[in-house]
């Protein structure tokens, strides 16, 4: 049962760690992007018409990732350049997404696609327990993996990755040194975006292989969520979204054996054990928010 | 001073996004409503009554009609009304919520000369009410639902039946006498499914056990594949459901070389290997039949004014053509007990019928009749899964 809720975890939760990813990028430079939810619909939708499309999950994927870096892209535009309030943006580009791709995607439902399938890792995959767990999933299931210490690496040991911290600390720092904070937050954003289009692209087209209208149903808010949670380490979000994952895994593992317990207290598992958890986790260390994130929260003062 | 500047920018910028929105909005409400429709002048003489000399019929669905599901039964049946109507406009509207939008969405209609009205979503019962308080003149018929009015009906197939027969054939096809069943709500409707499904799979095989499991929505393929896995994790081998989309879970389960019996709609497509048979509707004759009542002015006082049930008798549900896997004696036995359920001899909740605690719930020798059973509010014996107490 521990294998069965641990893979469960993993598959429930890797599209939301893609979005959760992207977005501490974004937040390390100083951007709160709740529009994550409308990149990851918008990849969702994309990546499954051009996959449908072309015959190519590859090139669907590919398509899924830009998708999700436009719908940023627009967030990026009004929020950094025009200097409009992050949190309505954002909203608003959920809407926008979830208008346009329901209305796109209509001739999608009934449409069968050759997505990406679970690939078992040879000897790996063998091992008792691990095996099963970690190497019997989908490519970009492994591609997240790498991605979590890659992110990590960039962020706290690179030169750009300190420079992107900065934007979201002190951009006097960084403009002084001669390099802009608005083409840094601008590629933070993209990112972000590029992610969470992956993370949409990775439910439609190689965990569930179906375009329906609405279809990631708030992921992308959870993962916005899980960002603030975790504290704004990549290692974090890996654990929160693998936990929200694992919560649903659990719910439904119970659910099937049986347990004396009513379904609705096991719908809000996911929600409620994933914030529970991260409480504990977060408490110790409570001021690592991004210093520029602050004004989103607490109304713009200077700022500049 | 400056402050109030972004203010004034962020609120600019947000009320030009809204209005975007609201042209999209519209526009995806595309269809046929939007089309304008001449409203005749001239109103027939001799008929009259609620759904009389109207230009029209209209349908709401609740999801989308491609969803190898619910809707695209209900699609389909509003295709026969278009064949059997060639003078009437059918308008259709999918995707309309289960609030005061669909009220929205049916004043519409009427505006573009609906006189008919079929809002198909169990969730439209209230909105037609109101909707059908303000038009008199106006005939709807709901699907599923026990509320009716002067000029609202509501209709309901026994899908229970075919859904026993299903369960029949998912008893005599497992290997591992674990069946698995995804379903939203604990609602009676699907209570009285996962019951039907139990009850015919244990008819042939009594070993068998059905794990419930309830993901808390119609349609959420993410949960439905992660459902899925954790069922076929388990060892079940036949995956059924009570969803409105089906097609993730019947994909699901083919790739994962399972077996699957589909629900609402055929969807053998889907599952070339693993397809056993599915419980579908086929409205196209109601519809038609209701709506004729109608524009003939007969409706009121007429068996559709009221909550209408009908089964497996009158076609309205079906068994899906079988899958090539399954054999010609289990073929044979499913069709002995489907003429069975038509004579009468065979009722798939004859008495005794225990719950899943073992209390009796229908005594021996009680057939119940479809309002005891349409207010199920238990899990009968052989099932795995709780309900809300």
């Amino acid at each position: 049962m521990i294998v069965e809720i641990l893979t469960g975890a993993i598959r429930a939760g890797t599209s939301v760690l893609f979005a959760s990813l992207g977005e501490v990028v974004a937040q390390r430079a100083g951007v709160i992007n709740l529009g994550t939810e409308g990149s990851m619909l918008g990849g969702a939708f994309v990546a499954f018409a051009v996959t449908y499309q072309t015959g190519s999950p590859w090139i669907g994927l590919l398509a899924g990732g830009l998708a999700g870096l436009l719908f940023a892209l627009i967030h990026a535009f009004l929020v950094i350049q025009r200097r409009a309030n992050q949190l309505a943006v954002g909203l608003t580009i959920i809407f926008l997404a979830q208008g346009l791709t329901a209305f796109m995607g209509q001739d999608y439902v009934d449409k069968q696609i050759n997505g990406l399938n679970p690939i078992a890792i040879p000897v790996l995959s063998d091992i008792p327990f691990i095996g099963p767990v970690f190497f019997n999933h989908d490519i970009l299931t492994y591609l997240v993996f790498l991605l979590v210490p890659l992110i990590w690496w960039f962020l706290f040991y690179s030169k750009p990755g300190v420079l992107l911290r900065a934007t979201g600390e002190r951009e006097e720092v960084v403009f002084s040194l001669g390099k802009s904070p608005t083409l840094i937050r601008y590629l933070a954003v993209s990112f972000g975006g590029l992610m969470a289009g992956l993370g949409g692209a990775q439910l439609s087209i190689a965990f569930t292989h179906t375009w329906v209208e609405n279809m990631t149903q708030g992921r992308g808010i959870i993962a916005v969520a899980l960002v603030i949670f975790a504290a704004w380490l990549p290692t974090r979000a890996m654990l929160g979204a693998y936990l929200f994952g694992g919560a649903q895994a659990l719910q439904l593992a119970l659910q099937g054996r049986g347990l004396e317990v009513s379904p609705f207290l096991l719908f809000m598992l996911p929600y409620l054990l994933t914030l529970v958890v991260l409480f504990i986790v977060e408490r110790r260390k409570v001021s690592s928010m991004p210093e520029s994130l602050r004004k989103v929260f607490e109304g713009e003062r200077g700022g500049g | 001073m400056g402050t109030v500047m972004k203010w004034r920018k962020s609120l600019i910028v947000g009320l030009v996004m809204m209005m975007m929105l609201s042209v999209l909005a519209a526009c995806s409400g595309g269809d046929d409503t939007a089309k304008e429709t001449e409203t005749p002048d001239e109103k027939k003489e001799a008929v009259t009554g609620p759904g009389t000399g109207g230009s029209a019929i209209g349908f709401l669905f609740v999801g989308a009609k491609d969803d190898y599901g619910y809707n695209k039964a209900a699609y389909l049946g509003s295709e026969g009304v278009e064949e059997n109507f060639p003078d009437l406009k059918v308008l259709r509207k999918e995707n309309v919520p289960e609030t005061a939008e669909a009220e929205r969405v049916m004043e519409e209609m009427i505006r573009n000369g609906a006189k008919v009205i079929f809002p198909t979503s169990y969730g439209h019962l209230d909105p037609a009410l109101n909707v059908a308080k303000r038009y008199p003149d106006v005939a709807f018929f709901h699907q599923g639902g026990l509320k009716t009015s002067e000029n609202l009906g509501t209709y309901f197939g026994n899908i229970w039946e075919t859904v026993y027969l299903s369960g029949v054939t998912a008893g005599k096809m497992t290997k591992s006498n674990k069946l698995g069943y995804i379903v939203s709500f604990p609602i009676p409707q699907v209570l009285l499914n996962i019951n039907a499904f139990t009850m015919g799979a244990k008819s042939v095989n009594p070993d068998i056990k059905v794990n419930a499991v309830f993901t808390g929505s119609w349609c959420d393929p993410g949960l439905q594949a992660s459902a899925a896995n954790s069922l076929l994790d388990q060892g079940v081998d036949v995956l059924t459901q009570h969803q409105d989309c089906t097609k993730t879970i019947i994909e699901t389960a083919e790739r994962r070389g399972a077996m699957s019996v589909g629900y609402h709609a055929d969807a053998s497509e889907l599952a070339p290997k693993g397809w056993l048979t599915g419980a579908i509707w086929n409205w196209k004759e109601l519809y038609s039949e209701m709506a004729r009542t109608a524009v003939e002015g007969k409706f009121v006082g007429s068996k559709f004014n009221a909550s209408y049930r009908i089964g497996i008798e009158e076609g309205a549900v079906e068994l899906a053509p079988f899958g090539s896997s399954v054999p010609d004696d289990v073929k044979a036995l499913v069709e002995e007990k489907r003429l069975a359920i038509l004579d009468g001899s065979l009722h798939p909740f004859a008495g005794p019928v225990k719950d899943q605690s073992g209390a009796v719930k229908i005594e021996d020798g009680v057939k119940p009749n479809v309002e005891q059973l349409e207010t199920t509010d238990y899990l009968v014996e052989g099932v795995i899964g709780n309900i809300p107490k």
